[in-house]
């Protein structure tokens, strides 16, 4: 074998390509370090250069051992699918999901006693909020997409992941993205801008990353056997899409100088503010919703091995969820100097949004329906099924919250905090969950999880732990608005705003706690992977039919 | 794999699919649940209907106000006023009252201290603490000892015009010399005024401590402004250096430094900020706090 690969080999196009990018950016890099006007951006030049010299070994390392041959389309009549990078991507997740909550209980716990500050600045709360908040959303939530996506378009598409190192450029450029984006908090670079800190040369590199997701997706989806394009993909490919434009918009910016980190947004005040809610709301929209949507669609119907509940509403709520989502983001700015115009279409849209969100919930739970008795047996679709009933908690709290009445009180509150984490701890984190649980079995070729209790261990820690933290923020965040607006009967304000930080602080200390049981029931998960991957791999089975765990 | 759209019956739900299959996924026909559908339309007539009465729609060089030519600032400016109707009785009475008066009158009494309570929290708050405990180098408001004069009068001239406000030229003045930093006192003197001034509230000293030494260079220096025995000058903002209350601390340190940076703190004149009777409750709130004289 490896005699005849040596034969006749050459590099291909793509890998004289890249190597020369590669060349190019590790020299431009360590020219920008040499000039950079601080040490943290210095830093930040040198990993460019270091992983684009680990990138040139990579390849040629590639290179030496793959045969000369392309990878195969089909073996036997059925698709060679290309699992490499999915599992990167998985496993990936599963470390930086156990980073981001642990540094979200930190922070929890510095609410709770300042004291965790220790005056150290790389870790005071203003810079670990925006680690945690990246960590689980870009890091663990991203991964968590990256994988399941790059599975669910070959499954469905019956096609193999086109591309030969674009996919591994993919992967292995986000988690990069996410070291020079993460480490950059810790050292104090942030645009400032929620959700949209890193700054300009990161959001460059995450471009370049991304158009190439955009362009794997497409090519794959251009390769498929399917006459059809499965649900799932829809979603998938909105998410990419429209996170590619949000990205843009959001980061029209000018860096002060290539030897510097920071750079000044084009837009400014209220403009930019506009801009800005625009992005951040349709992040949750197109990556925590839409995105996850797709995992939805594919691991739910396959999980319970039941078709989906109905086609004419996938379509429905689809396009009604895309086109209404898009003008929400208003709603962040209510009572600013936003003109009233704009946050009352923002509120409008927000309450038409309500059914198509609710689409999605009722697709994913009726497609139970003449199989509710897995859930008695299966903890992977309990845990797939209550992500669904949290997603239509929260697609109904948002309205309700977007209403401008009921904004008046909620917003600056705890409340938001709350809301906030039943959608992504609730829905994003139990529907990954519920995914890489399905997932990892299967493009490892393991008969099926290590251990079904331990799953079990998990739903019901990972559960308990959301309803502590949830309930604990819509109790802190009414009294704390409550108690802003409180006036006492001769006019004046009734509380001073130290009094209701005191008075939030024993629901901090139950918040705390219920991040503390959500990282436990983690922390078993990433034991029962790790045992799963380790056991030994299932020969028999056949790879067009994937080896579902038992369900007892 | 049956890629042929051919509808088959579900038989479980007696629902017909499509026909599709992908990777062993069917989807059923179901049609749309009615209740969806029609609580989606009444969103979109509500949101409609909501348009009609509220500024929505943007143009080129303005939007639809809406029937009843509501905007958000105009409602500011109207619950300020609505605040202002419910204050303006007592803030009349108190306006009209003399400052003096309204300890003795428990309604003025009651009208200033929720007055003054509000400002207090809003304002002096975050330097004097919640509870005008104060904190090092913020006095604590609760006792009797007064930097500046602890009268109504004195404390009313604080908070209009502020201490070392530059802003404001009728503020309150008067630096302590930076006796270490400028050279004028060595650190043996200071060393040895700085074990005085502890002994001056029967605080030990350290061994070594030349106290005769300490009390010639305080008379020489600071009883100037202090006195000659450390009772402190309330024009000049000079605490009483003998009643056993530190602003910046006890310690030999804390006061060595003290003698070595001098200067003092400053505060806001609030005069500009806050209006006369909002500055006459607060006056009395904070005289009333337990140490007015």
């Amino acid at each position: 074998m490896a005699q005849a690969a040596q034969t006749g080999k050459s590099m291909r196009f793509g890998e004289v390509g890249l190597l020369v990018v590669f060349a190019a950016l590790a020299l431009f890099s360590i020219f920008v370090a040499s000039k950079a006007w601080t040490p943290a951006f210095a830093f930040h030049a040198w990993l460019f250069a270091l992983g684009s010299i680990a990138a040139i070994l990579g390849i040629f390392k590639r290179y030496s051992v793959r045969s000369a041959d392309w990878p195969a389309q089909m073996i036997d009549g059925r698709p060679n699918y290309n699992y490499g990078p999915v599992k990167f991507a998985a496993v990936m997740a599963m470390f930086w999901g156990i980073a981001g909550f642990t540094v979200g209980l930190y922070i929890a716990t510095e609410l709770a006693f300042p004291m965790f500050n220790f005056d150290l600045p790389w870790i005071a709360f203003g810079r670990l909020r925006p680690l945690h908040t990246s960590a689980v959303i870009f890091a663990f939530g991203g991964n968590v997409l990256i994988a399941t996506s790059l599975y669910v378009m070959q499954r469905t598409s019956r096609a193999r992941l086109a591309g030969d190192l674009a996919p591994w450029f993919l992967v292995l450029g986000y988690n990069f993205f996410i070291l020079v984006a993460g480490t950059g908090y810790l050292l104090g670079i942030t645009r400032s801008h929620e959700y949209a800190e890193p700054e300009w040369y990161a959001i460059f590199w995450l471009v370049c990353v991304w158009l190439t997701y955009l362009f794997v997706y497409l090519a794959t989806l251009h390769k498929r056997t399917e006459p059809h394009i499965y649900v799932a993909n829809w979603f998938y490919l909105a998410f990419i899409v429209t996170i590619a434009m949000l990205v843009l918009g959001n980061n029209t910016e000018v860096p002060v100088s290539i030897f510097s980190s920071k750079s000044y947004p084009v837009w400014s005040g209220v403009q930019d503010a506009m801009v800005q809610w625009w992005y951040g709301h349709n992040a949750v929209g197109f990556f925590l919703t839409a995105g996850f949507l797709g995992i939805m669609y594919y691991f739910v119907p396959k999980r319970a091995e039941r078709p989906v509940y109905s086609y004419r509403l996938s379509i429905v709520h689809f396009w009604a969820l895309i086109f209404l989502y898009i003008w929400a983001g208003p709603h962040h700015l209510h009572y600013t100097a936003l003109p009233d115009w704009a946050q009352t279409l923002g509120m409008t849209f927000s309450i038409m949004l309500w059914m198509p969100s609710w689409g999605g919930m009722i697709n994913g739970l009726m497609t139970l329906s003449g199989a509710w008795d897995k859930l008695r047996t299966d903890p992977v679709l309990r845990m797939l099924v209550v992500s669904v009933a949290f997603y239509g908690m929260s697609t109904f709290e948002g309205p309700l919250m977007s209403v401008k009445a009921v904004n008046a009180l909620s917003h600056y509150t705890d409340w938001g905090i709350g809301h906030v984490h039943s959608g992504s701890m609730g829905w994003v984190g139990f529907v990954s969950f519920g995914a890489l649980y399905c997932l990892i079995p299967w493009v490892f070729n393991r008969k099926g999880l290590y251990s079904l209790k331990l799953v079990d261990w998990h739903f019901w820690l990972g559960t308990i732990g959301i309803v502590f933290y949830i309930s604990a923020m819509w109790v802190a965040g009414i009294m704390q608005g409550l108690m802003w607006r409180a006036y006492t009967p001769q006019g004046f304000l009734e509380y001073s705003f130290v009094e209701t930080t005191e008075a939030m602080h024993p629901m901090y200390v139950i918040r705390a706690l219920g991040g503390f049981l959500f990282l436990c029931g983690m922390l078993i998960m990433a034991f029962n992977i790790y045992k799963t991957i380790a056991s030994p791999e299932a020969s028999s089975v056949p790879s067009g039919r994937p080896a579902l765990a038992p369900a007892e | 794999m049956a890629t042929a759209s051919e509808p088959k019956v579900d038989a479980r739900t007696g629902t017909p699919t499509t026909g599709h299959e992908w990777d062993g996924i069917a989807e059923l026909n179901t049609p749309l649940p009615r209740w969806w559908l029609w609580t989606f339309y009444a969103c979109i007539i509500w949101s409609i209907g909501y348009w009609v009465v509220y500024p929505t729609w943007p143009g080129i060089t303005g939007f639809t106000e809406g029937l009843f030519n509501w905007n958000s600032r105009s409602a500011v400016v109207e619950d300020l006023n609505e605040l202002q109707t419910i204050r303006a009785p007592g803030a009349a009475k108190l306006a009209a009252a003399n400052i003096g008066d309204i300890e003795k009158n428990p309604e003025l009494l009651t009208i200033a201290t929720a007055t003054g309570k509000a400002a207090f929290a809003n304002n002096c708050a975050p330097c004097h603490g919640s509870g005008a405990q104060g904190a090092k180098g913020y006095p604590n408001l609760n006792d009797d000892d007064w930097l500046w004069g602890g009268t109504l009068a004195d404390i009313q001239q604080t908070l209009t015009h502020g201490i070392r406000w530059d802003a404001d030229k009728d503020t309150r003045a008067g630096d302590m010399p930076a006796f270490g930093a400028t050279g004028m006192l060595k650190a043996d003197e200071i060393a040895n005024v700085a074990q005085y001034v502890r002994s001056l509230s029967g605080l030990p000293n350290e061994t070594g401590a030349d106290l005769a030494k300490g009390k010639d260079v305080f008379a020489a220096n600071c009883a100037a402004c202090h006195g000659d025995a450390g009772k402190g000058n309330a024009e000049l903002g000079a605490p009483n250096l003998t009643d056993k209350i530190w602003l910046y601390g006890s310690d030999t340190a804390s006061i060595v430094n003290r003698i070595n940076v001098g200067g003092g703190g400053k505060m806001p004149a609030w005069g500009g900020r806050l209006d006369p009777t909002t500055i006459k409750a607060l006056t009395v709130f904070v005289h009333s706090l337990g140490g007015g004289k």
